[in-house]
């Protein structure tokens, strides 16, 4: 049952992210987007992490594409629509993500772990408190770092939109 | 056995095992799961269905008591039978798309506008137990976390009708809806933290749980093991009281209440209701984002609002008000009949809130939308963060 769910999930996330790359409106690639994100958060549910598919939802699709499609809408972007695909480009998009999955393949035939059975890491029911304590006690440093990152970026991109608006 | 082996009479061999597999497989514990969830969710969605034509039909009543009208009170005895009238009349209006909308996601939108709110109520345990049956549909360790999640989904079905529509009223509704809903999903979320750091688990079933045992959260200093022995015995009573009131119990109260408050302020915003109904503000936008849609995709908007809003006194209930439960009332685990108790409380709390909900709308004037964002960003984000500081320092520093 959860196999059957993890595959259809795991292949109309890959549908909706060639909808993201093919379709010609921004709006539509915006929605495919979304749709691909929330399959994502079904996969992990599938996978029994809970947390981590709310929090897909809740950040990823819930806040972050809203302000994407708010964005999309006020600057109605139409040139997207009208350019025409070469096929030079395209042969070359081909060659490259094939030649990638090739070498990803070979890269985790080759090592010892791909064969083995992934233990099973947690009980679902607490996946929180485990998330919690890794990231507050075993990781603690390098999560206030991250933090400290992500202020100082919030403060740049304040700085540099003032200073366009001067 | 002597039953089966009567009706086995009426059926061919064949039939009988086909039959007795069926039985077997419904009785096996994924079939019963299964079935008793398709069950819980057609009762659910029957009562919620039910709940949002009258909720209607309140609001109309309600707001004539309070404007000294008499509101619809034809159709039927006291008007009871006008949800029905307007249910029709939607139905049997042109189902009309405007030339200029992009078709798709027009049609779409509607659709979007609805399925969220319903998500919603998914996690809510509406009950107790039923014949041993747990009265929630899902059970998720993150239920707490999957109703913001999903509210924050609803923004789409919004933002897409305005865009969609080609038209500018529309347009800037849906831009100050999804402005809002941001905006206020922020202290949405924060100002529920106090709770999880005081139970310790995002379920929405422990939370319920706890509150049975420690009081409800808006007044967290219930008696300990209160039961109908110890109302008989005032002493008995008297150390129950002392038990659940320790200095810690006392203080806590202070930062949950504020988070009673910046959420019950916030969910007002949340699901666009006045006084923060910007994204339709009729006297401005006429209809706001579904300004363009007509019959079913109109009722299917006004369905999702009002879904919404029964979604959002469910949560507010089952975070703030004890769920299912009230005091002295025993559990579902007592008999079929307290099972059912506790749903008509449940639903019984959810009309309390709902009606305050109308009450508001037609006593508070429409902010202006600067005062909205302010409010937000200004003063619930800063007073949500600083609740969680209080209630960690309170949590942590003074003794239980």
């Amino acid at each position: 049952m959860q196999l059957t769910l993890f595959w259809i999930f795991s292949s109309l996330m890959i549908a909706f992210g060639l909808g993201v790359v093919t379709l010609r409106s921004p709006i539509s690639c915006a929605m495919c987007l979304v749709s691909s994100f929330i399959c994502l958060a079904a996969v992990f549910v599938t996978l029994d992490a809970f947390f981590i598919a709310i929090v897909q939802v809740l950040v990823a699709a819930g806040a972050v594409m809203v302000l994407f499609l708010f964005i999309i809408m006020l600057l109605n972007l139409q040139a997207e629509e009208c350019r025409r695909v070469k096929l030079g480009v395209m042969l070359g998009g081909t060659v490259v993500v094939l030649s990638f999955v090739v070498l990803l393949s070979q890269a985790l035939e080759s090592s010892p772990q791909f064969s083995k059975p992934i233990p099973v890491l947690m009980a679902p029911s607490q996946d929180v408190s485990m998330i919690g304590m890794t990231l507050f006690h075993s990781f603690n440093l390098p999560f206030q770092i991250v933090g400290v990152l992500l202020l100082v970026a919030t403060v740049g991109v304040v700085l540099l939109s003032r200073r366009t608006l001067r | 056995m002597d039953v089966s082996n009567f009706i086995s009479q009426f059926f061919s061999p064949a039939a009988w095992s086909l039959i007795k597999s069926l039985g077997e497989c419904f009785m096996s514990p994924t079939g019963f799961l299964i079935w008793t969830t398709l069950l819980k969710s057609a009762l659910l969605l029957v009562i919620i269905l039910g709940l949002v034509s009258y909720t209607v039909y309140a609001e109309r009543r309600v707001s004539a008591l309070i404007q000294d009208r008499l509101g619809p009170n034809r159709v039927g005895w006291q008007g009871l039978l006008q949800p029905v009238a307007d249910a029709a009349k939607l139905l049997l209006k042109e189902n009309f798309t405007p030339k200029s909308a992009n078709y798709f996601y027009f049609r779409l939108a509607s659709k979007l506008a609805m399925v969220p709110p319903v998500l919603v109520l998914g996690v809510l345990p509406f009950g107790s137990s039923l014949f041993g049956v747990p009265m929630t549909i899902a059970s998720v360790n993150v239920g707490a976390l999957y109703v913001l999640a999903i509210s924050s989904i609803s923004v789409y079905g919004i933002v897409l009708a305005g865009w969609s529509s080609n038209s500018k009223y529309p347009f800037l509704g849906g831009i100050r809806s999804s402005s809002q809903m941001i905006s206020y999903e922020l202290s949405l979320a924060l100002s529920l933290i106090p709770i999880f750091m005081l139970v310790g688990s995002l379920n929405l079933n422990q939370i319920v749980q706890y509150q049975i045992v420690h009081g409800w959260m808006i007044a967290p200093f219930w008696p300990q093991g209160m039961s109908l022995d110890t109302l008989l015995h005032p002493l008995a009573l008297l150390e129950a009281f002392r038990a659940g009131c320790s200095l810690q119990r006392v203080l806590i109260w202070i930062p949950l209440f504020i988070s009673f408050i910046l959420f019950f302020i916030s969910m007002f915003a949340e699901t666009n209701r006045l006084p923060f109904d910007l994204p339709e503000a009729e006297q401005e936008l006429i209809g706001g984002y579904h300004t363009e849609y007509s019959s079913m995709g109109f009722a299917l908007f006004f369905l999702g609002e009002y879904t919404a809003m029964i979604a959002g006194a469910g949560v507010i209930t089952t975070l703030f008000l004890g769920g299912w439960s009230l005091p002295l009332v025993p559990d579902g685990s007592h008999g079929w009949f307290w099972g059912l108790v506790n749903i008509a409380v449940f639903f019984a709390k959810v009309i309390v809130i709902l009606f305050v909900f109308i009450w508001v709308r037609w006593t508070i004037p429409r902010f202006r939308y600067d005062q909205l964002m302010k409010l937000g960003w200004y003063f619930f984000f800063e007073l949500a963060v600083a609740n969680i500081f209080l209630a960690a320092l309170i949590l942590t520093y003074v003794k239980r």
